[in-house]
């Protein structure tokens, strides 16, 4: 059964050929995540970690990986990685490899900030990356696929913001991928020192004829004490693709994490979000938008590990399921022995467009400590029938008043982002999302 | 410790005693064939049962310990130590008179024969694995309603108990409902006759009197068209030092229009495992209600279901477990929604004191093509001491348009200006926080009838002694 998952993802590469590229330990973790990808079973049915989960779906075979990019899409990958106006910088990767790098006005660098491609921060940065990268894997069931990416990896952005420096505009990563059974595993790693603030956006996006990818990406957040991240990822890989997505947030002494993840693209989508308090004062925002159409399958799991006392989490998922559209929302607030004062909250929300799509639901708690406030809640209904009359009877017809119902559901979110131009851009993701689905061929 | 602990301390112990009997039948320990056989000859059993089983001892042996979700606690269970079949060899009586002197004083001691005359229109007690008393008020038994242990039913009444046992919960449910199917004796059966509504409750009593003695009861309620009857249940054992098993399957058929109340007030000793599974069926504008309050046990797996496979039937859940030291409340609700309009609710209510853990987990699935369907959760824990946990597992599947859920819990302590408030007037702290955990169960205690809810508020003071401070 594991033996169909091996070579054929290696097509066009090899693990010597990459190593070439990195010093000596990285390949030396390289190697050591290949064999444990190697010897981690594939999911089954009886692991609760994949309950409702349509395991069927995952298949790694036939995959290329490390494809140069042509000429041509890497001019198509420039001219639609658009900043937000306010942006402080982009750096643009197409099928794993940076082909741009461009700050607005030095403004980075000047601050002493370190936004460098991950293969040069493996010798610049050596120390630090060595002591944060994959230091932290979600564990909350697709270990195996995260071992692929830590044996595959081949670039991605290393950011590191030094003590005391603020930066209000956000940094944005752009990853395409091109072509078809490509295999893409990028990788955002950002670092904060004491008392810093930033803000990361990475998107993830197909060129023109892109599809059927493999997509593995990893984000972590290290929260320096005193420090706020925000990070936004936009999820739009191409059709058919099977995708893979782990984001685990450490926070250290009264720092703040806002992440939010919005989910539109891929066909099999895994996505894994973890946020550690472990340190007093820390607050971790989890959330995610996903807007889900014909086939596709979302797979979301969640874990608030509240370590130590007076910490708070704060987690909202939103699902918008049409066509016959799976969703699967399992979390996990977590209060271990001494975290006293946990204040924490999950609400998941669903919402169904059709009468073939389907929302699971696993909010789950865990309380090994007393004197903690822990709520969650979880809801799936449909459009308010009174909410459809009054538009329509404001002359929208049914078509366009339920858009506009779902919309607004999902772009709520996006107003506890405190920054408009960003928000702006998601909506637009959104918007897009929802003309691909109403392709009539597709309805 | 103070005279009043004293008092109290004694009362906590109203199970905790036992008899030296010698009994007729004995199985002996450990599960085989032969084990079987032995029941089967015992009861003189017709052979379908034999095969059914049979067939149902191969499954349980096939079927893994649900450990990949369920606790490790489990492989604590050595069903080689257990007794499967121990019984006086006596026939059922109608009259307390009648029975052994030694089971008579047990049931008095528990308080039985005298709750039987004050407010109940039948009883059955059950020692071990096989009834003992059973007997039904006179004008409810004019009215056509049966009330026998499961054993007796099989003999008389075999058309009705065929055509349902089994029916809502098959053998390979689950391995415990494997092991209930293979080694069952003893449970009620319950038909009401179309129309017919039961005044006053039916209550079994069941008690576990031997060690090692593992005990399998079979119940099986059928509510006819329209009718409606309350059912309760009650359970003991004396505190071996060995653990034992309670594992029992409990059916319920509630056919249109029907309602059906099942009261069950656990507290068991903490050495036994209760794994129990409990399901109903309610058809067309059928209502099932399952009470369910677990406060003894060492580990006690639970989650009572109802199947709503009419068009506007109703389930509804109400949990409360007290989790005290060492003990292990998993318990919840599943809810399937199989029919057009139908509603279910969930209420859950758990108290962790001292090292004690408490579970809510629950399931919740409302397909697609059905117009609706409704389902509320709620559930709400509350932390005693620092060590104690709780954890909540939903599920929620909901699919198509129509249809809606919602699920919401929340973990919360006693509320320290609420302690201050009531100790500032004189209570001890102790007072205060009895009279505050009671405050959080009491709007689901005030479900239960008034002689279960005073039991239960007095269990719930019992155990909150010694947990504060």
């Amino acid at each position: 059964m594991n033996t169909d998952t091996e070579s054929p993802v290696l097509t066009g590469v090899s693990l010597d050929n990459l190593n070439n590229r990195f010093p000596h330990w990285f390949s030396e973790e390289r190697s050591a995540a290949w064999s444990r990808f190697e010897s981690l079973p594939m999911p089954t049915r009886t692991d609760e970690r994949w309950r409702f989960s349509g395991i069927n779906r995952i298949s790694l075979q036939g995959y290329t990986t490390s494809l140069e990019p042509t000429h041509k899409e890497i001019e198509e990958a420039l001219a639609n990685s658009a900043k937000v106006e306010n942006s402080a910088g982009r750096m643009v990767l197409v099928n794993d490899h940076v082909v741009l790098r461009e700050e607005t006005e030095r403004a980075l660098t000047k601050l002493g900030v370190v936004w460098i491609p991950i293969s040069e921060a493996v010798t610049a940065q050596a120390g630090i990356l060595r002591e944060h990268f994959m230091a932290q894997f979600t564990g909350l069931g697709a270990e195996k696929f995260a071992h692929l990416h830590r044996a595959l990896v081949r670039d991605g952005v290393f950011l590191y913001v030094p003590d005391n420096v603020e930066i209000e505009d956000p940094i944005e990563n752009y990853y395409w991928v091109g072509g078809r059974k490509t295999a893409v595993f990028p990788h955002t790693l950002v670092i904060t020192g004491v008392n810093a603030k930033v803000t990361v956006v990475d998107h993830y996006f197909g060129l023109e004829g892109a599809e059927d990818t493999l997509a593995i990406g990893v984000n972590d957040l290290f929260v320096g004490d005193g420090s706020a991240i925000t990070y936004i990822s936009t999820q739009f890989w191409p059709g058919k693709s099977l995708t893979f997505h782990f984001n685990s947030t450490i926070l250290g002494r009264d720092s703040c994490a806002k992440s939010l993840n919005v989910h539109l693209g891929g066909d099999f989508n895994r996505a894994e979000s973890v946020s550690h308090l472990t340190a007093p004062g820390g607050r971790s925002e989890m959330l995610a938008v996903t807007l889900a159409t014909g086939e596709q399958e979302f797979d979301q799991r969640t874990l608030q590990d509240h370590q130590q006392p007076n910490t708070s989490s704060d987690l909202l998922y939103k699902n918008t399921l049409d066509h016959s559209a799976r969703s699967i929302f399992s979390g996990l607030i977590k209060v271990e022995p001494g975290a006293h004062r946990t204040d924490a909250y999950q609400k998941v929300r669903n919402l169904l467009l059709s009468n073939d799509a389907e929302a699971n639901s696993m909010p789950g708690l865990e309380i090994l400590a007393d004197d903690v406030r822990c709520t969650h809640g979880a809801t799936s209904g449909q459009i308010d029938p009174e909410e459809l009359f009054y538009l329509k009877s404001r002359g929208l017809n049914e078509t366009i008043s339920r858009r506009l119902i779902a919309n607004g559901f999902l772009q709520e979110v996006f107003g506890r982002l405190d920054q408009p131009a960003l928000a702006d851009k998601l909506g637009s993701y959104i918007e897009k999302k929802f003309d691909l689905s109403h392709d009539p061929k597709k309805t | 410790m103070s005279v009043k602990n004293n008092e109290i301390n004694i009362d906590r112990e109203i199970g905790n005693f036992h008899y030296n009997l010698t009994p007729a039948h004995d199985a002996g320990y450990g599960l085989t064939e032969e084990t079987i056989h032995f029941i089967c000859d015992v009861k003189n059993e017709p052979d379908w049962i034999r095969e059914l089983r049979l067939r149902a001892l191969e499954v349980f042996r096939s079927k893994p310990l649900p450990t990949h979700w369920a606790t490790e606690d489990l492989r604590n269970i050595d069903f080689d130590q257990i007794r499967y079949y121990i019984a006086p060899g006596t026939d059922v009586k109608r009259s307390w008179d009648e029975v052994p002197t030694e089971v008579k004083e047990t049931f008095e001691r528990l308080g039985i024969p005298e709750s039987e005359r004050k407010f109940l229109a039948g009883v059955e007690a059950q020692f071990d694995s096989e009834a003992v008393y059973s007997n039904i008020k006179k004008a409810v038994a004019d009215q056509g309603v049966i009330f026998m242990g499961s054993t007796e039913a099989l003999k008389e009444h075999p058309e009705i108990f065929r055509k349902w046992f089994g029916k809502v919960i098959p053998t390979g449910d689950n391995k415990f409902s494997a092991l209930n199917s293979a080694v069952f004796s003893g449970g009620s059966f319950i038909y009401v006759p179309p129309g017919v509504k039961v005044k006053h409750p039916l209550q079994a009593y069941f008690r576990i009197n031997s060690e090692n003695f593992g005990q399998f009861e079979r119940t099986l309620i059928i509510a006819d068209e329209g009718s409606e009857v309350m059912y309760m249940e009650g359970c003991t054992a004396p505190k071996f030092e060995t653990s034992t098993l309670h594992s029992a399957v409990v059916e319920l058929v509630a056919m249109p229009r029907a309602k059906i109340q099942y009261i069950t007030v656990q507290n068991w000793s903490s050495n036994v495992f209760n794994l129990v599974t409990k399901r109903g069926l309610a058809l067309e504008e059928a209502e099932i209600k399952w009470i369910d309050c677990n406060i003894g046990s060492r580990l006690t797996m639970k989650y009572p279901g109802v199947v709503m496979k009419g068009r506007k039937a109703r389930g509804e859940v109400i949990s409360i477990a007290l989790a005290g030291d060492g003990q292990h409340q998993d318990t919840g609700a599943k809810m399937i929604h199989a029919a057009d309009e139908t509603t279910s609710n969930i209420v859950s209510k758990s108290i962790s004191i001292g090292k004690g853990r408490a579970t809510y987990r629950g399931q919740v699935t409302v397909p697609r093509h059905l117009k609706g369907c409704k389902n509320n959760t709620e559930c709400d824990a509350l932390l005693i001491n620092t060590d104690s946990r709780t954890d909540t597992y939903p599920a929620i599947i909901v699919r198509g348009l129509g249809n809606a859920a919602q699920h919401e819990a929340s973990v919360s302590q006693v509320n320290a200006e609420q302690i201050f408030y009531m100790m500032q007037r004189g209570l001890t702290e102790a007072q205060a926080m009895s009279l505050a955990v009671n405050g959080f169960v009491n709007d689901l205690v005030r479900q239960f009838p008034m002689e279960y809810s005073v039991e239960l508020k007095r269990l719930i003071d019992l155990e909150m002694e010694g947990s504060v401070g």
